[in-house]
This record gives structure tokens, sequence and C-alpha cells, in this order.
């Protein structure tokens, strides 16, 4: 097999291109953030009840474990949705989301120091208030580290979902192999690889900017 | 659902050369291959890096920008590029495989209680010396976990593998969809290709946790019974580089 560089694809192409990354974004960003909403309150199940952490942290452990491929393909049998409906890729994302973030969230809310939850309950904060103000804050840097992972491998994964016909920069990964076009293959490869890497850093200066007192203290890193 | 476990368990397709005991052979063989190049680059980088303290840069930078790179395109763009047979799914998969074990094995070295090494050092061993009959072994535990962790991407990524002609459980999934979501060599072939995947991966997890328990000397597993319970019962995310597979 040989490989063709044709490079006025590239300007000629423009369009669909900007297409299909809004597309992958769509289709990768969505269920994260699904999967970060739905992780918290999981989360916090977790590091409160020791039955649901012994439920919770264990399930995540198998579901991280099956392939993408196959997680893809299950997502028709076990929800019914068509074949090629974008929800086989974002569920399984979404999947993987909470699966990642779920311990991670639990163990920052157990890292929370009692004198901490004691001295907000002494000045008059409830439980939900207190959750929202003081605990979650406090899980920011970890939680920021886990959605870090989950976003950047959500980028890569959304790719396999052209194998089984679904869109994104993966199908121009797809075309591009099946033309022979080199350049399309760069391009689709290039593009989740940067926008990956931009969201991460947009990530990590979010996560600094929510969590100011981790720079006030000499010698932390967050 | 029914169609698809039809499918899975029709004594037809666990013969002959495109059965499952044949992909499954094909899966583990890509699988086993690039797991074995990959840690002979990958635990000699790591042990010496986590020795000497001298490129830790690399364990972090080849993990973090690694994840971000598509499987699907690296192995497509290797295929067009090279086209010779295996070489190039073996080549992706390594570099798929190979962050998580440098990182398992040179936090492992990293790791190590420096009392251990202090003592060894004492006892007039030298640096190669401490390093292959102190560190290492006391490393085990977080190298086997880079091992596990790589295996299972490897497993999970072998499955594009039938995308580029080539075999393992993968074919099932891509030669279901090629047939078409209405045939009964489609959809049905494609989730019974996606459980055996799936359980392939499960076992696989499990038995290289069994391995884990064998081959870890009980002085290491004794001295560090709390805190590999701790890791083991956190695994998806533990410190190691973990990614969805």
């Amino acid at each position: 097999m040989n490989i063709d560089w044709p490079w006025p694809w590239l300007p000629a192409n423009t369009d669909d291109i900007a297409e299909a990354t809004g597309e992958h974004l769509y289709l990768a960003l969505l269920p994260v953030l699904v999967g970060l909403l739905v992780s918290i309150p999981l989360g916090w199940a977790a590091s409160r009840w020791r039955v649901a952490r012994g439920i919770l942290v264990p399930l995540a452990g198998v579901l991280y474990t099956i392939p993408s491929l196959a997680l893809i393909t299950l997502v028709p049998l076990v929800l019914g949705t068509q074949i090629i409906d974008p929800l086989n890729v974002q569920v399984p994302l979404a999947v993987y989301t909470i699966a990642l973030l779920v311990r991670s969230v639990s163990d920052a809310l157990r890292a929370v120091p009692s004198e901490v939850t004691a001295a907000a309950t002494a000045v008059g904060y409830r439980p939900l208030h207190r959750f929202l103000t003081v605990e979650l804050p406090l899980a920011v840097p970890v939680i920021v580290a886990g959605l870090r992972v989950a976003v950047v491998s959500a980028m890569s994964l959304t790719a396999v979902g052209a194998l089984v016909g679904i869109g994104g920069l993966g199908q121009l990964i797809t075309e591009g192999f099946l033309r022979n076009n080199g350049v399309e293959l760069v391009a689709a490869i290039v593009l989740i690889v940067v926008i990956a890497l931009i969201i991460d850093a947009l990530l990590l200066l979010v996560g600094r900017i929510a969590t100011p007192w981790t720079r006030t203290a000499k010698g932390v890193n967050s | 659902m029914n169609s698809a476990f039809a499918w899975l368990f029709d004594p037809e397709h666990w013969s002959g050369p495109s059965g499952f005991p044949a992909r499954i052979l094909e899966h583990l063989t890509y699988t086993g291959i690039a797991v074995l190049i990959a840690a002979a680059i990958a635990v000699p980088l790591g042990a010496v890096i986590g020795h000497t303290g001298k490129g830790t840069f690399l364990v972090a930078g080849l993990s973090n920008g690694l994840r971000a790179l598509p499987e699907l395109g690296l192995l497509t763009l290797l295929v067009l590029l090279t086209w010779v047979g295996l070489l190039p799914l073996v080549i992706s998969l390594v570099i798929l495989a190979i962050p998580p074990i440098l990182a398992g094995t040179y936090s492992g070295v990293r790791n190590v209680d420096r009392a251990a090494v202090d003592a060894a050092h004492g006892m007039g061993m030298r640096g190669p010396t401490v390093l292959a009959r102190v560190e290492l072994p006391n490393a085990l535990p977080l190298i086997i976990g880079g091992l596990r962790a790589a295996t299972l991407q490897v497993i999970a990524t072998a499955t594009i593998a039938a995308y580029v002609s080539l075999g393992g459980l993968g074919r099932f999934v891509i030669d279901g969809n090629n047939a078409g979501a209405g045939s009964p060599d489609g959809y049905p072939q494609m989730a019974a290709g996606a459980i055996a995947v799936a359980v392939l991966a499960l076992l696989m997890e499990g038995l290289l946790e069994l391995v884990e328990r064998l081959v870890v000397s009980p002085g290491v597993r004794n001295q560090s019974r709390a805190r590999r319970a701790v890791r083991l019962r956190r695994r998806p995310t533990t410190d190691l580089v973990e990614n969805p597979t």
C-alpha cells in the first residue's frame, strides 16, 4: 500500500474538517461533563457509606477494564439504541469518566480534615451548604486531576467510534486510511492531540484559579 | 440480546481459523508480543531512571503526551507507511504499552524505602547490585501493576487490528459491522465479539492479579500489605498511568 500526500486536500476541505472537529468535541466533551456531574453525588455516597463504597469502587474497576470498542458495540444491546446513535460512543465515555472520578471524588472527600468540617458546622453551615462551599472546593485539585485524564482519553477514544460508523475526527482517520490520504489522516491525528492538550491545559488553569489557597502554601503544588 | 448469545455459543463459531479459539489466540499473541517488547524497553529504562533520578521528565512527559494520541490514527498511519504485516500493529501497541510499564517501574524503584537502600550500601553493595538485589524486588508490586495496566490497554487496542485486515477478536466486530446491521451475521456477530473481548479483558485482569500475588516476595508483601490492600481496592485510578481503554 502506498501513501499519498495530496496537500491541496487540506485547504479544499476546511469546512468538513471544522464540522468533524465540532462533532468530535460534542461526542467527547458532553459525556465527560455528564460523567462529572454524576460522579460527584456518587463519590459523595461512596465517601459516606462503606456499603456504597464497597459496591461502587469494584464496579468502577470492572467497567473501566472493559475495552472501549466492546463497550461501544454493546450499548445498543443494553440500551436498545440504534447502531449508529451518537449515544453509543457517549454512554461508554460517560461510564469511563464516572468510573475514573467516583473513586477520586470519594478519596478527596474522605481526605478533607475533620477539623475543617467540624469548624464549618460550628459556624453554622448546614450539611448541603457545607458540602458545596467547603468540602467540594477542597476536593477540586483531585477532581481536576481525574478530569484531565478523562477528557484527554475521551478525545482519543472518540476516534474508535468511527469503526462502527459514528462520526467525528475518527471518520477522517478511517476515510484517510481507505483513500491512502496521508494528509487527511495526519490532520485528524494532529487535531485530536492538539485539541486534547489545549483542553488539558485549560483544565489545569481552571483548577489553579478555582483553588487559590493551594498557591499560598509554600512548597505545595496543586 | 438472545441473538448475540446464540451467535456467541454457536458451535460453528468455535472451530476453524476464524472461530473464537483461533481469534483469541491471535489476540493474545499480539498482546504478548507487544507487552514483552515494551517491557524489555521500559523496565530497564524505568529502573535506571528511578535509580539515578535522571530523566524523570521523560516518564511524566511520555505518559501525558501519549494518552492523547488516538491509537486508531497511529495504527492506520503506520500501516500506510510501512505495510509489512504485523509490524505496524506491534509498533503501535508497543508505543501504547511503554508508558504504564515505565511509570510503574520508575515509581516502584523510586519509592523503595530509603532505609533499605542505605542498609544495602552499608553492607557494601554497589549501585547496580543495589538496583538488582534490593530496589527491583521491592519495586515488583508496582512493576507488575504497570505490566497489568499495559496488558489491559493492549488487549483493548488490539481489537483495532481487525480494521487493518489483521485477526484478533476485533474481527467479529468489524466483520459484523461490514455485514450490515440487519444481517444475521451483522449485529449479533458484533455483540458476540464485543462480549468475548470484554470477558477476555476481565479474565486477564483477574489472572494478572493472581500472578502479582504469587510473584511478589512474601517479605515485600507483608511489609506493605496494608498499602497494597488500599491500592488493589482503588485500582481504577491508581497512581500509575491508567487510561480508559
